[in-house]
């Protein structure tokens, strides 16, 4: 049981489309600006209107900030599902609830305190609107929480004035709705509850933020001027954030013309045939999508891997297959990932865990892409991608110079006695490529049929397979570029844990409650595909290592197996897939489980 | 242009063009589609029209589908770049092409089951975005590589070789295309090369996307009795619409005369078009008046050709996204990356 100060999880259940968002942010932003680890969940069902969603905050003075599983406090603002949420609150736990209605006896629990604050009434006597009166309500109940939690009221009052800033009349009201809450609580409560926030200094430095809204940066940084898309949650986001940016950044101040040009396409299939399109003509190009999108890519990523173009995909995790769970996550891409399309095809694949990867590694894959002149996909998942996420504070080294790989320039192309585009590879394999309107020597004709190593037509065995044995080669010596692993090493430690993207902060936290109860693990985190030698070096050092990730059918674990020597037995599954991000219960029940066997 | 006049050629084939190159320049690979094929005809006349406009080879790119058209951009200009990329998938490919580099002209070739059945969608969102390009079908109404299946042009009634009839009914490009708003409609003939070289080039100074379906016989699959996309049956069946006279920008005297009967339209990059109409009254910048004919004479079983339609006055891809005139290919680094102080600064915001 957790009491006192910095230490507790908080979940507040309401009905979708009612403005709890705004209220649930500003409560998790609040605790943020206090200098308090801390992390915000959002659970939200596909719909637009009245279905459950809760959202989850997690504080912790020590860092651990994975999802908690039992509730010091539940915020229960949706009569459909209060049973279900007044049985999460732990022994002990709070339950706070809108008293306008008597609650249900049959929902009364002994071992637990309940907090009845008439939130609808306190609204209907102070607002005249009814939307207002229905929105009020959720920031009266933030309000009972700034008092029951004491969270610093004067950084809710300055983030108000931040969000309405020029609208006057909405930042009296949340002022105002805010005050009925808190003061109610503070009458009828005994406040602060036994945990509760205290000012620290842990986000000096950090800030909060979603990776969609990082990866859209990264691509900003990264020089991207053509991103073609489809709609889809949990993407739509990346493209958002990267129109707004662009909008700010990327208008000519004299001219007024932009220098990017964003295509709704018409499906995915389209989608990922602009971006190739224009990386073909040597733009720096991308496309965000997530699961389903990836499948309708498949057959054009074929063509940009055999014809070598590049192309970054952003694939953003839901959970599948099919439409499957679309607002719920999942890293079960992997595989059609790594192999995706038709024929002989693999793929650089990097694999961010926060925000601050995801910047990171969006400019990454672009400069991966041009160096190696093939698709790069990068895996982000709903929880990384919608989530805010207190990161660290992402920087730019201004000397940055894009790798556009080996372009042959006009001078370059003038001085060639002919050109070929597929001969005259270098150390990594790549060879050289024209672009077209540079110069006619350079002029060939690209294809996804058979080609030998000078970009002629052909069916001659041993001129295809020399084509692709080279891509082969071409795709291995990408493993000395793609991120290396994350590794930590302990003492005494038995066995290896290896996982990949937004498991790292529940593993992180399991692995010192395995270490505290005497069971050290080393820990390896893989950020990119094809696989560096140190991942497979470390799986030979342990006599077996677990594979935590999120799928069903230990997608990461079957790479592992496929990519390295490693014999199989060595290599065990941890796994959860049901759509919530992981927390470390998961992952320490898990390895128990198995160890006892 | 050149200042010295040239001598005047006696054998065409040595006659250079503005830029001294001759139509040998324009040439590409040898054809390796059976002899006789349409497609090879309008291939020809590709040659002819880019070697007329004076097109620099190394500022075209050949963009196709999959299918015995989509190979043909290897068979002309030589020292243009070409991509022979997935069934279907030309438009977007061409769009994102284009939307990198709109400083290249674009030629995209396809064939009616490349366009009109696996990337019909994919070819009226790039009618609907008006992709700056010429967009040719070569439609013979079968699948010619995989060995004459039906395509969704193949008329109901029309015959395959083995006599079975089709019963579906076709998908006709122009009318799909007027139906949604295409900005330049035309419809030709392989064998009619004094048709189809103004038509060509008055789709390179179009200003947006331009689509020419040209009825190019399969004579492998598709030229028998019995089907409607013979050379036979297009001979009897055609009747011309319009006969199109492209003036380049470079005579403005000769464009400012219009005599009666010629409608004379002022394309995006300053050269005219003239329209000698062969049918009274016929105007081939109404939309409406251009369905309606069509209909009427499709009813007769008459196959309309010419340049059916065009509209100079709707903006490109660049120009809705007010992109600017600097292929964004060409835009430095420089120019897109806000910086690390930007990047402190922004992050303000994010606390
Ligand atoms: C995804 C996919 N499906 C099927 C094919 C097989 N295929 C190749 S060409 C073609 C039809 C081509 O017909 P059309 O576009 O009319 O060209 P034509 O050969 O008649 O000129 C088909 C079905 C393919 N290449 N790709
Ligand atoms: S099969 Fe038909 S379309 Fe293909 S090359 Fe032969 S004649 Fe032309
Ligand atoms: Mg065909």
């Amino acid at each position: 049981m957790r009491t006192g100060v910095n230490d507790f999880a908080l979940k507040l259940a309401n009905v979708n489309g009612t403005g709890s968002a705004s209220a649930n942010g500003l409560l998790m932003q609040a605790i943020f600006r206090m200098g308090i680890p801390v992390s915000g969940k959002n659970l939200f069902p596909s719909n637009i209107q009245g279905l459950p969603t809760w959202y989850e905050i997690r504080v912790n003075k020590d860092g651990y900030t994975a999802r908690a599983l039992d509730y010091d406090l539940m915020v229960a603002m949706n009569a459909q599902t209060y049973a279900q949420d007044i049985r999460e609150v732990r022994s002990g736990g709070y339950a706070m609830y809108d008293s306008s209605w008597p609650l249900d006896r049959s929902l009364a629990r002994e071992d637990i305190h309940f907090l009845p604050v008439p939130l609808a009434q306190l609204c209907n006597e102070h607002f005249r609107d009814p939307r207002e009166r229905i929105l009020m309500k959720n920031i009266a109940y933030a309000g009972a929480l700034v008092a029951a939690l004491e969270i610093d009221m004067a950084i809710v009052e300055e983030l108000l004035a931040e969000r309405f800033s020029g609208k006057k009349a909405m930042r009296e009201s949340n002022r105002q709705a805010l005050r009925l809450g808190y003061e109610y609580a503070e009458q009828n409560f005994n406040c602060p509850l036994p945990f509760r926030l205290e000012k620290m200094d842990a986000n000096d430095g950090k800030i909060l933020i979603d990776g969609n809204t990082a990866t859209a940066l990264g691509c900003l940084y990264a020089g991207a001027t053509v991103a073609a898309w489809y709609p889809i949650t949990p993407a739509t986001s990346v493209m958002d954030a990267f129109r707004q940016f662009c909008a700010k950044y990327r208008r000519d101040k004299e001219t007024g013309r932009n220098n990017y040009l964003i295509i709704q396409a018409e499906d995915e299939l389209a989608a990922i045939g602009m971006v190739i399109g224009a990386c073909w003509n040597g733009a720096r190009a991308f496309t965000s999508t997530s699961g389903p999108g990836i499948s309708l890519m498949n057959e054009l990523l074929g063509l940009a891997y055999y014809s070598e173009i590049p192309a970054v995909v952003i694939d953003v995790q839901r959970v599948g297959p099919s439409t499957g769970m679309p607002t719920r996550t999942q890293q079960a891409d992997l595989m059609e990932c790594a192999y995706a399309s038709h024929g002989d095809t693999k793929h650089i694949l990097l694999l961010p865990a926060n925000p601050a990867e995801c910047f990171d590694f969006a400019v990454k894959s672009f400069d991966l892409a041009e160096k190696f002149q093939t698709p790069v996909i990068m895996l982000s998942d709903l929880d990384i991608g919608m989530n805010d996420w207190v990161a660290p504070r992402l920087t730019w080294d201004d000397s940055y110079q894009p790798d556009r790989g080996r372009v042959l320039s006009a001078e370059d192309l003038e001085r060639t006695p002919k050109f070929y585009r597929y001969s005259d590879e270098d150390e990594n394999h790549v060879a050289p490529r024209s672009l077209a309107g540079v110069h006619e020597k350079g002029a060939y004709v690209t294809r996804g049929s058979g080609h030998n190593k000078l970009g002629g037509y052909t069916e001659t065995p041993s001129e295809y397979q020399q084509v692709v044995d080279r891509l082969a080669k071409k795709q291995k010596s990408a493993a000395n570029y793609v991120p290396l692993p994350k590794i930590a090493r302990r003492a005494e430690a038995r066995f290896g844990v290896i996982t990949i993207g937004g498991c790292e902060p529940a593993v992180e936290e399991a692995l010192d409650i395995l270490a505290e109860r005497e069971i050290p693990a080393d820990y390896l985190r893989i950020r990119g595909f094809p696989f560096h030698k140190s991942i497979e070096a470390f799986l030979y050092e342990h006599e077996f290592c677990f594979v935590v990730e999120q799928n069903r059918d230990a997608q990461l674990r079957s790479l592992l197996i496929l990519e390295t020597c490693v014999p199989k037995d060595r290599v065990r599954s941890v796994l959860a897939y049901g759509g919530f991000p992981l927390s470390a219960k998961n992952v320490v029940d898990g390895i128990l489980h198995q160890l006892e066997k | 242009m050149p200042s010295i006049a040239k001598p005047a050629a006696t054998h065409p084939s040595l006659q250079r063009n503005q830029l001294g190159l001759t139509i040998r320049d324009y040439e590409g690979s040898m054809s390796t589609l059976c002899a006789g094929c349409g497609h090879d005809s309008i291939t020809a006349a590709i040659v002819r029209a880019l070697w007329e406009v004076s097109m620099h080879p190394h500022m075209l790119a050949k963009m196709s589908g999959i299918g015995c058209s989509s190979k043909t951009p290897a068979y002309f200009v030589n020292g243009a770049h070409g991509f022979n990329s997935a069934h279907g998938r030309m438009p977007p490919i061409a769009t994102g092409a284009s939307a990198a580099n709109r400083g290249l002209t674009y030629i995209g070739i396809s064939g009616d089951g490349d366009s009109l059945s696996i990337g019909l969608g994919h070819m009226c969102h790039a009618i609907r975005r008006n992709v700056k390009m010429v967009y040719l079908i070569e439609n013979n109404g079968v699948y010619g590589l995989t060995k004459g299946q039906f395509s969704a042009s193949a008329d109901v009634g029309s015959k395959s070789k083995r006599g079975e009839p089709n019963q579906t009914l076709p998908i006709d490009p122009v009318m799909l295309a007027l139906s949604i708003g295409a900005t330049f409609v035309a419809r030709s003939f392989s064998g009619d090369k004094e048709q189809l070289v103004p038509i060509l080039k008055a789709a390179i100074a179009h200003r947006g996307f331009a689509l020419i379906d040209i009825i190019s016989p399969c004579v492998t699959f598709n030229d028998h009795s019995g089907s409607t996309k013979s050379y036979l049956y297009t001979r009897q069946h055609e009747i011309k619409a319009t006969e199109a006279d492209f003036v380049p920008p470079e005579k403005p005297i000769l464009a400012a005369i219009s005599p009666s009967g010629i409608t004379a339209v002022t394309m995006h990059d300053g050269s005219i078009l003239h329209f000698r109409s062969v049918p009274a009254n016929y105007d081939p910048t109404d939309r409406k008046r251009v369905t309606d004919y069509l209909l009427a004479q499709q009813s007769k079983g008459e196959i309309v050709t010419g340049l059916l339609f065009v509209d100079e006055s709707v903006g490109d891809l660049h120009e809705v996204n007010q992109a600017p005139d600097m292929p964004l290919v060409h835009v430095p680094h420089s120019k897109l990356c806000p910086g690390s102080s930007e990047l402190e600064r922004l992050q303000q915001e994010f606390r």
